[in-house]
């Protein structure tokens, strides 16, 4: 069964002549469990697609199902217990006088847990920070410790499925890959599924069961990751993309 | 034997504070010849502060030290602020990693460029014109007269990036230190740039310190590279054959990447060993 599907999707912003139609007609299906992945130059829709689905993009249109449920333009809180998303920067998505234990606390009161303390503990836990992290603020932890809280935030409301917005990219190779660790095991202890954008191909490769190209708000092409490891992709966009990334 | 451009011995960079002196750059020394030199390590191991300290642009409190920075067989460590402008300007140029501060942010892209040029040549304003459009069309910004009446905060990262380029081209310098040039760029831009860089290289014989944090890009585009972990230089290698590195850190760097022809389970995580960041810089001059 599909967790989300995605159908004829459109995103534009501003109006009339100043209105950017940021995606067209998107159409995916992300089976639960799945890792899925959306891949393309800058500008070329990957985050407006994803803030489309948890309604930070208000104006959209076509179909979005969430466990075969059509979402409408105004989404209930339940929906944020099951859909979550992780962005790019872990330097602008922490408020910089929150506390650690502020972040994760307020999150979990949000979504109505009562057992916080043993929930901020146990998330400490789960994204390998431990409990000597409880206390500080954004301005004390590196970029990578930022990330793992923002994980650790995400997941407070025991989603199901998690959108990644190039959650690494900001981070060195050495951080990438213990946060890309984690989510790997993330996803395997709690079944999760993802959507992950990404402009990096060998990340993409590393995190995907199959992957969207991107183009100018057109999804041009979907392939699995047995086809992007071979360079076996059909549209000459997509092959072009692999080609570069290759050098 | 290659020609040395520029000859850096025994740089430090240090910021004194309340705590203590914190040694941002510690004993780094290398050559710089015709080439293009890699700088590859994790943020903040000391990349940009060398790059920086070259030119003397490090801010106080901040202090540079060094046996010398000899250009040519001038001592840029003896020079006068004044004549240190002079070489700022005119023979070392150098592209920021932020290119937004480096930017006037009240004035037209256009105007910034023509006044660059123009300083460095007796050019009337038609000629500077035409000539800062043919260089913003060499970097590839695909709407040059449009971006000459733009203000720097019309500019994406990307385009930011690619004007300082340009403007940095202008006076011909023989060094170019380019921190993290291509970072904000997408790969097919990024193509784009290095080429226009390598073709510098090859036909002006222009020297290029290339500041990255990317592996990959440095072992594909440069000549030779210095990797850095806190502060110092733990290994030289030719870029050909960084992937056969020795040292454990650069290794570990290697092995944290994933890659497409090698499926894994699991990326490796870098140990790090104390050691590494008290041993000495080791020597990349030649
Ligand atoms: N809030 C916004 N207002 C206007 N245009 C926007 C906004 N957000 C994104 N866009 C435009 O939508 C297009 C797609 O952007 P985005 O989804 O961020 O691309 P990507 O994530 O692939 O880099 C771009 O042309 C971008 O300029
Ligand atoms: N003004 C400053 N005062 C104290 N330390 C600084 C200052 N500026 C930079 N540093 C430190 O110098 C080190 C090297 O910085 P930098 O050269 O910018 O690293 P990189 O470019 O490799 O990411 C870092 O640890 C950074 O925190
Ligand atoms: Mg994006
Ligand atoms: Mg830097």
């Amino acid at each position: 069964m599909n967790k989300l599907s995605v159908n004829g999707l459109n995103v534009w912003f501003g109006k009339q002549r100043d209105r950017v139609n940021a995606v067209k007609g998107a159409t995916f299906d992300v089976a639960q469990g799945e890792s899925f992945g959306l891949v393309g130059e800058s500008g070329s829709g990957k985050s407006t697609i994803l803030r489309a689905i948890t309604g930070l993009a208000p104006n959209w249109s076509g179909k979005v199902e969430l466990d075969g449920r059509a979402i409408g333009k105004v989404r209930p809180k339940s929906f944020f217990k099951t859909v979550q998303m992780v962005f790019q920067d872990p330097y602008a998505s922490l408020h910089p006088r929150h506390s650690v234990d502020q972040v994760l606390g307020e999150t979990l009161h949000l979504h109505g847990f009562r057992d916080i303390d043993a929930r901020v503990v146990k998330l400490l836990d789960d994204v390998g920070l431990g409990q000597k992290f409880r206390f500080r603020y954004p301005h004390q932890l590196s970029g990578g410790q930022r990330q793992r809280v923002a994980i650790a935030r995400a997941l407070a409301p025991e989603p199901e499925l998690l959108l990644l917005d190039e959650p690494t990219s900001a981070l060195d190779v050495s951080v990438q890959a213990e946060i890309l660790n984690l989510l790997a095991d993330l996803r395997r202890d709690r079944d999760l599924t993802y959507v992950m954008v990404s402009h990096d191909l060998s990340v993409v490769g590393h995190m995907c069961d199959r992957l969207a190209v991107m183009k100018d708000g057109h999804i041009v092409e979907i392939l699995d990751v047995d086809a992007l490891r071979s360079m076996k992709a059909s549209h000459p966009y997509s092959k072009q993309l692999l080609e570069a990334s290759l050098g | 034997m290659m020609s040395t451009l520029l000859d850096v011995e025994n740089l430090w960079v240090r910021f004194p504070s309340r705590n203590g002196v914190f040694d941002a750059v510690r004993g780094v020394s290398f050559t710089l010849g015709r080439e293009r030199l890699g700088i590859v390590g994790e943020s903040g191991s000391g990349k940009s502060m060398t790059g920086r300290a070259i030119l003397r642009l490090i801010r106080s409190p901040g202090i540079v030290e060094a046996d010398q920075i000899s250009l040519d067989g001038t001592d840029l460590m003896k020079l006068s602020e004044k004549d240190m402008r002079a070489v700022r300007g005119q023979r070392i140029s150098m592209v920021m990693q932020d290119p937004k501060f480096s930017l006037n942010p009240v004035m037209t892209i256009g105007d910034q460029i023509i006044e660059a040029y123009r300083l460095h040549s007796a050019a009337s304003k038609a000629q500077a014109y035409a000539k800062s459009v043919e260089m913003l069309e060499a970097v590839s910004i695909r709407n040059p007269e449009r971006v000459m009446r733009a203000y720097p905060h019309e500019m994406s990262g990307g385009m930011g990036q690619r004007i300082m380029i340009a403007m940095m081209l202008i006076p011909n310098p023989e060094i170019l230190i380019a921190d993290e040039p291509t970072s904000a760029l997408d790969v097919s831009v990024q193509r784009q740039v290095l080429s226009i860089m390598d073709k510098l290289v090859k036909d002006r014989g222009m020297g290029l310190i290339f500041i990255s944090h990317d592996l990959n890009l440095v072992a594909d585009f440069c000549d030779r590279v210095l990797i850095m972990y806190a502060g110092r230089i733990v290994e030289v290698c030719d870029a050909d054959k960084l992937h056969d590195a020795k040292h454990p850190y650069t290794r570990g760097l290697l092995n944290s990447l994933p890659r497409l022809d090698v499926p894994r389970d699991r990326l490796d995580v870098l140990e790090r060993d104390p050691e590494w960041s008290v041993a000495l810089s080791v020597s990349a001059r030649v």
